[in-house]
């Protein structure tokens, strides 16, 4: 591993929206503009850059995290997903019809990190997803446009969408049993 | 703001780690969930020269069991997430005060990143896991160029962001004694928003014993310097009397006073909370917190 000795830049290695990337990164570089700067990632959203506002939000190894709060240099060996990636394998679909249904964007600017924290909860099949529940989980995303309701209705939709999708898979797979 | 310039290095093992920053002095510091670390670094209030990653290093992660029976103990590695913490099934199981908490501390996805060590080698007097240790009687196990030492809680914590750290020290697991059968818990807080910062929280444990409590160790959050341990309060209310015990915080609690949230407000407050958590913690064992608790 090159970066167990101290330097100012690192070469790093890692999968980014399902391809194996490449870069030579310098230590202070935050994950979110090495996204953005080096692989054109624009949907990595930038607001505050102490983790605040969660407008930054990317999924690395599966989970949710402030791509401003982790250096470039530690993607190396990571699994990297943006929005652009969790769209174009159209892992959120459903999410994003809904939240353009339900008027739940307006500017744009937090919703690939309103879309990012609500895509983990709602593939945690632990995570509850009452509205309180959703108000929780996303009460780490700044929204300065819609309000938070229109948005707490396309998750909770979503949520219910996806719940009503696996209880009818359940009941016809118990009806061809019992058949 | 962007981060002033700096060397990163991450070992892969913990003595790598030490040697590092025995190597660089001062200049080098740990990053560990970088959770604060980097906020610090990008709003440029911290300019270390070389920061040594602690994220490569598999013995500081994980949450075990270790001492038997008797006087068990359940480990957890200093570099072990937020989420993961308050997820474990041993620590659910056995720790149900640090599960509780968990939901408390900011939002998933600084939870997911976050690490309980960092946390507790920060020592940010509003926050959850300093308070948890202090309540639970934890041991915070340290690791520097010499032998492992282990720190109770009610040493570790001497003042705002202070602790009984020695610089080019690393922690490395905090050590939680399992309570016993008849053991009582409560955690309470009240923030802003949820996942805010605490105005003020309450960690407590104690035992119940013949319709009372005993042995309470009550740490409030966000009223001092550092966690505090409510001595007097908990005697009142080992005595039964809930008013004496919230009159006593006056004397033991020193919350700030911020242009938000006055001293007497967050006093107030304790106050409050304790009412809360003392009911809970007579009514029943391991009782789920208020609806805040998602
Ligand atoms: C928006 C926001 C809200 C937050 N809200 C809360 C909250 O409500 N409650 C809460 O508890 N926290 C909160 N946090 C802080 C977060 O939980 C941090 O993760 C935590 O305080 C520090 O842990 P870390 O692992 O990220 O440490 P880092 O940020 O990496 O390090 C913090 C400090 O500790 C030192 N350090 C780290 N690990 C070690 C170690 N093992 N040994 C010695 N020194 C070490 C570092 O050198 C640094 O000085 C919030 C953060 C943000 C950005
Ligand atoms: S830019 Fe990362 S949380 Fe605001
Ligand atoms: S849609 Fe504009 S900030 Fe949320």
């Amino acid at each position: 591993m090159a970066s167990e000795n101290p330097d100012r830049a690192h070469a790093v290695a890692f999968t980014l929206n399902g391809e194996a990337v490449r870069a030579h990164v310098p230590a202070r570089m935050h994950l979110g503009d090495l996204l953005r700067q080096s692989f054109g990632l624009t949907g990595v959203h930038l607001g505050c850059e102490h983790g605040v506002c969660g407008a930054c939000t990317i999924l690395v190894d599966g989970r949710a995290v402030r791509s401003c709060l982790m250096l470039g240099v530690q993607a190396d060996g990571a699994t990297v997903e943006t929005v652009e990636g969790l769209t174009e394998s159209g892992r959120i679909r459903d999410l994003q019809d809904a939240f353009h249904a339900r008027n739940a964007l307006q500017c744009g600017y937090c919703t690939p990190g309103m879309l990012v924290t609500a895509a983990e909860l709602l593939d945690d099949a632990d995570a509850a997803t009452s509205r309180e529940a959703i108000r929780a989980a996303i009460a780490g995303n700044y929204c300065r446009c819609t309000g938070y309701h229109a948005i707490v209705d396309a998750i909770a939709s979503t949520a219910e969408a996806r719940g009503q999708g696996r209880r009818d898979a359940g009941r016809d797979a118990g009806l061809e049993a019992a058949e | 703001m962007k981060a002033p310039d700096f060397a990163y290095a991450r070992p892969a093992s913990l003595d790598a780690a030490l040697a590092l920053l025995a190597e660089h002095g001062e200049d080098a510091v740990p990053l560990a969930g970088g959770q604060s670390l980097v906020t610090a670094l990008n709003m440029r209030l911290s300019a270390p020269g070389l920061l040594v990653d602690l994220n490569a290093i598999p013995e500081l992660t994980g949450v075990s069991e270790a001492g038997g029976e008797a006087g068990g103990i359940v480990r957890i590695g200093a570099m072990t997430r937020h989420r993961d913490v308050g997820t474990a099934a041993l620590v659910r199981e056995r720790l149900p005060l640090l599960a509780a908490a968990l939901p408390h501390i900011a939002h998933p996805a600084i939870r997911n990143r976050g690490t309980i060590g960092g946390s507790v080698a920060l020592a940010d007097p509003a926050t959850e896991w300093p308070a948890c240790c202090l309540a639970a009687g934890a041991s915070i196990v340290v690791r520097g160029p010499g032998a492992e030492r282990r720190v109770p809680a009610d040493d570790f914590f001497q003042g705002l962001y202070t602790t009984a750290l020695e610089p080019g020290e690393i922690v490395t697991a905090i050590e939680f004694p399992v309570p016993g059968a008849d053991a009582v818990w409560g955690f309470e807080e009240l923030s802003r928003r949820h996942g805010d910062y605490a105005l003020v929280g309450l960690a407590a444990t104690g035992r119940r014993s013949a319709g009372g409590l005993s042995d309470l160790r009550l740490a409030f959050f966000g009223v001092a310097d550092r966690p505090v341990l409510a001595r007097d309060a908990a005697a009142a209310l080992e005595a039964g009397d809930l008013a004496g015990a919230q009159a006593a915080l006056a004397g033991e609690l020193d919350p700030p006073d911020d242009p938000t949230t006055k001293a007497a407000t967050r006093l107030h407050l304790a106050r409050v909370i304790l009412g809360r958590v003392a009911a809970r913690m007579r009514g029943g064992s391991a009782q789920e917190d208020g609806p805040d608790g998602v």
